[in-house]
């Protein structure tokens, strides 16, 4: 290794350090807002890093991973949204009686781990990000351990995780039997030149979806989410929702669209997966009283639409899924952002009873979560419209018109929860809600608004942050 | 610029109105009133500026417009443009606009700031419908119209306003999706043809289509505008919405957001697929007819004044489909007149509900009887507005459907009588509203206070227009002939081509 792959590797040795550094600081003096500050700062570095490898991307460090445009993209955006979901856990942890300070260890290690999967271009470097992310996950999610749910959820994610990360190994194991190589690119000439035999190589990448599937929690891998979703502390679910599936979702485009793994089997598959969790993740949400299990749901629903865009295929698929990633981190960060800031000491804003007439207690936090709610919904003036614009766009492009047409019939099911959301939080003050005493602090509240800014600028102008995506393919 | 500035003007009078009420209920009242009016009197100074040209230049293009990169990476552009088509419901738009501010002064006391914000967002949005050239920019608009109308029927609405306002949302959201569906399929079809990309208006006209694909693109726009129009089976929103709103959410929805729907198919779903259009003609103006008799029929069924209203928005609106896929110069020029006229009466007629509800908390006409003793001037006015409804000759409502019929009659015979038949029922249930509600000796012994100034300056002008259309209407139709012939000229080039 030389030394500028050591600085096409600068943001994930920054963000490997600041952890070391958060462990060595919390031995020597345990100090919440010391530690806070230490993850933010790291965090911060490791962002501003990316313009130190980015003159030398394209770049291959080692057989496993590539440093190229578009890996460094997926770190600047996993960081970011890891420094707005530090600064919620800071509230969050603030007002409980635990150990506070190893949860920001957890989250770095977990978002290196996140990074990895999204520069990896190979399937050792595949595997050991993705259970770099895992492990961290399954303490994160049981970090509350005093109390029953946290633990119930971290025991099923635990358990369920690990399943999926054997079968995955196997498949990784069945493709490298057949094509003699872990390298994506390697198996995407093996493909061109047509010498791979079906059988085997159909059940290993049929056992990779299912390991992908499972992080990514679409139907039928989703059993998990609600649970787990409800059970996890607000800003470990808004990590759960964004960094890690949005890490697993790089990852997947990257793989088929250098691989070229694609036949007619695994498309299908995919279609099938694709609107079974559209459907269900929308029809199952209708049928909740709690924020956080709709939340799970609708972020099914999401990787559905995603799964749409990945169908499409070719440049305008991978600009859009990156858009719609973009536009879905801000939003479902910021959301789990209003719901872990009413949460109060004893237990979480998740009740729908919760937000009622909220508009009228905490005008800034429900105006803020209709924001969020309704770039969910993809309503214009959000990053959301634009986002779903793209996919359809992506999808019409291809004329794949079953998907985009139940993409679009699942999309209006989706809005009849948003809706009641957002109709409780404006329906008139009758009884007491929750929320009037939880304390916001003022950098978790500027966070909230800079996603709201930024989500309202990127629904108007997007622009410029299409002109950045187009640059972004992987290699 | 100056049409950017219409919605601008709307936009942040609606930021300000919102911040004002805070200190002061009454300054929200007064920055909305201001907005709306300015708009009102640039539009009007537009129309007075250009009125001459409008008849000396028969064929010019675009009275005004502006036309900015927005979105290049999609090809589309910020681009606003006004005709005399537009430029005639936009006048609507703002004078009804400042009708539903001041029917809002008493009625609405709560959360006031909020109430105008979402007002004047309704407002701008549906100036940007009227103004957009560029289908993305339109659709943009057609969505943005939403959210704002939703909040004004779930917050300040009447009982049911949860259910009503939802399904409103819900109605016209899938109906958008698939004309957004429609947009891009003709926009990669178009980029197919030529390899360009874009959005624009006129250069998606005349992109050469199979007549498959040119049929579906033009049912996914149909169902769009036939949601907001409404055409029959799609209608079930409407009463339900109509009802619960607010008076000015009510004046909004009838005299407004319904004419978007007439205002796509005439800009839109005919020209950009004129032969298409044209095969389903017959099967739009069946709908069109079972419209008209369906909503008259069940308009006469209504015991909720606010809910007979709305029905007989189903009936006249159905006059309008009718007249739209026409397609002659009477049909359309009736339709025109119509969608202003009924945009004026039925606006009248909701505005006099909300009075009533104000007076006597109460919209049912059972518990209404002989109000004439008690409110002789309100009564007055509400007559006025129900004869115009049945289509009294000399009344707006009159020009628009007698045209529309004498165009119907040169496509087809049978389908204007059963029209004509609708014109009939009108008068059933017209007068049925005044009879129930005004005559009869006053069996409740209401005590009620008449129209008071503020009421007054609402209704007369709006009294003073319908006479207007009625009796003096060919300013409106000089102005809308120029858009009309380019539409008509576009359509009938095309259809001569693929002949």
């Amino acid at each position: 290794m030389t030394g500028a792959d050591a600085i096409a590797l600068l943001p994930l040795i920054i963000l490997a350090g600041t952890s070391v550094l958060a462990m060595v600081g919390i031995a020597v003096h345990r100090s919440h807002g010391f530690t806070l500050g230490l993850t933010l700062a790291g965090l911060a570095a490791a962002f501003g890093s990316l313009w130190i490898a980015a003159p030398l991307a394209p770049r291959r460090v080692t057989s496993l991973l590539v440093i190229d445009h578009y890996s460094l993209f997926y770190f600047g955006l996993l960081i970011a949204a890891d420094f707005a979901i530090a600064l919620f856990a800071y509230d969050y942890l603030a007002k409980r009686d635990v150990n506070r300070e190893e949860l920001y260890i957890l989250l770095l290690i977990a978002t290196t781990g996140g990074a990895i999967l999204t520069a990896s271009s190979h399937f050792a470097s595949f595997f050991l990000g993705l259970e770099t992310l895992s492990v961290s996950l399954y303490a994160m999610v049981s970090y509350l351990h005093l109390r029953r749910q946290p633990v119930e959820a971290g025991i099923k994610y635990l358990i369920l995780a690990a399943a999926s990360a054997a079968f995955l190994l196997f498949g990784m194991a069945l493709v490298y039997a057949e094509l003699g190589t872990m390298e994506f690119a390697g198996m995407g000439q093996i493909f061109f030149a047509g010498h791979a035999s079906d059988t085997l190589l159909v059940c290993g990448l049929a056992m990779i979806i299912t390991g992908v599937g499972f992080k990514l929690a679409v139907v039928p891998f989703h059993l998990w989410t609600p649970d787990v979703y409800e059970g996890a502390p607000a800003p470990v679910t808004a990590f759960i929702a964004t960094v890690s599936k949005g890490a697993m979702f790089a990852l997947l485009l990257r793989f088929f669209y250098r691989s070229g793994a694609t036949n007619h089997q695994i498309l299908l598959v995919f279609t099938i997966i694709a609107i079974a969790s559209m459907l269900a993740g929308n029809l199952l949400a209708l049928l909740q009283t709690n924020v956080k299990r709709i939340l799970a749901y609708s972020s099914i629903a999401h990787m559905g639409y995603l799964l749409v865009a990945f169908l499409a295929s070719g440049k305008l698929a991978v600009e859009a899924v990156t858009f719609y990633l973009v536009a879905y981190f801000i939003t479902t960060v910021g959301a789990f952002g209003v719901v872990s800031a009413l949460s109060t000491h004893e237990r979480e804003a998740e009740d729908i009873d919760d937000y009622h007439a909220l508009f009228w207690r905490r005008p800034a936090l429900a105006g803020l979560f209709t924001v969020m709610l309704l770039s969910l919904a993809g309503i214009p003036v959000t990053a959301g419209f634009i986002g779903k614009f793209y996919i359809v766009a992506a999808g019409a492009a291809s004329s794949i018109w079953a998907l985009v047409i139940i993409l679009v019939v699942s999309s209006v099911i989706g809005l009849f929860y948003y809706l009641r959301i957002v109709a409780e939080m404006y329906a008139s003050p009758e009884r007491e809600g929750l929320g009037t005493r939880s304390h916001v602090s003022s950098p978790a509240r500027a966070v909230l608004w800079a996603l709201a800014v930024l989500l309202v600028w990127f629904g108007i102008y997007p622009e410029p942050l299409l002109r950045i995506i187009r640059t972004v393919l992987p290699t | 610029m100056i049409l950017l500035s219409l919605i601008t003007i709307l936009l942040v009078a609606g930021i300000f109105a919102w911040a004002a009420a805070r200190w002061n209920v009454a300054a929200a009242r007064w920055i909305a009133l201001t907005a709306t009016a300015a708009d009102f009197i640039i539009g009007l100074a537009v129309w007075l500026r250009h009125y001459g040209e409008l008849s000396l230049f028969p064929h010019s293009r675009w009275i005004e417009q502006l036309d900015w990169n927005w979105i290049p990476r999609f090809g589309i552009h910020f681009h606003l443009a006004i005709d005399g088509l537009s430029l005639l419901l936009l006048m609507l738009t703002f004078f009804l606009g400042i009708v539903s501010v001041l029917v809002s002064w008493n009625e609405i006391q709560e959360r006031v700031g909020f109430f105008h914000l979402n007002l004047l967002w309704v407002l701008a949005g549906i100036t940007g419908v009227f103004l957009a050239l560029d289908l993305f920019l339109f659709y943009f608009a057609w969505e943005l119209m939403l959210v704002p109308m939703y909040f004004l029927i779930a917050l300040w609405g009447h009982e049911r306003r949860q259910y009503a306002s939802v399904k409103f949302f819900i109605f016209t959201q899938l109906s958008g999706l698939l004309m957004l569906i429609a947009i891009l399929a003709l926009y990669f079809a178009h980029h197919g043809a030529t390899g360009v990309y874009t959005f624009e208006y006129q250069q998606l006209l005349g992109t050469p289509l199979s007549s498959t694909a040119a049929w579906w693109m033009m049912l996914g726009f149909f169902v769009a505008f036939a949601v907001k129009l409404p055409v029959v089976p799609v209608h079930t929103w409407l009463p339900d919405a109509h009802t619960e709103a607010p008076t000015a959410g009510s004046v909004v929805l009838a005299g407004l957001l319904l004419k978007t729907g007439a205002y796509g198919l005439l800009r839109f779903v005919v020209p950009l697929f004129p032969s298409a259009a044209h095969q389903f003609a017959p099967i739009a103006m069946v709908l069109a007819v079972i419209g008209i008799l369906y909503g008259g029929l069940l308009a006469f069924g209504q015991s909720d004044f606010k809910r007979l209203v709305a029905y007989t928005s189903v009936s006249h609106l159905g006059f309008v489909l009718l007249g739209i896929f026409a397609w002659n110069e009477l049909a359309l020029q009736g339709a025109l007149i119509t969608m202003i006229a009924h945009g004026i009466s039925t606006g009248a007629l909701f505005v006099i509900a909300g009075l009533l509800q104000e007076r006597m908390h109460t919209r049912e006409l059972d518990r209404t009887n002989g109000l004439w003793s008690t409110i002789p001037r309100l009564s007055g006015a509400a007559l006025f507005f129900a004869l115009g409804s049945l289509g009294l000759p000399g009344l707006g409502d009159f020009v628009g459907e007698f045209l529309v019929l004498l165009g119907t009659y040169r496509v087809s015979s049978s389908l204007t009588i059963f029209a004509a038949i609708g014109v009939l029922v009108a008068t059933f249930y017209a007068l049925r509203l005044v009879q129930r509600a005004f005559h009869g000796p006053n069996l409740h012994e209401w005590k009620l206070a008449d129209l008071n100034k503020r009421e007054t300056l609402i209704l007369a002008p709006m009294i003073a227009v319908l006479l207007w259309i009625g009796l003096y209407p060919l300013p409106l139709l000089k102005t809308f002939r120029p858009a009309m012939d380019r539409l008509q000229q576009v359509v009938g080039s095309a259809v001569a081509l693929r002949r």
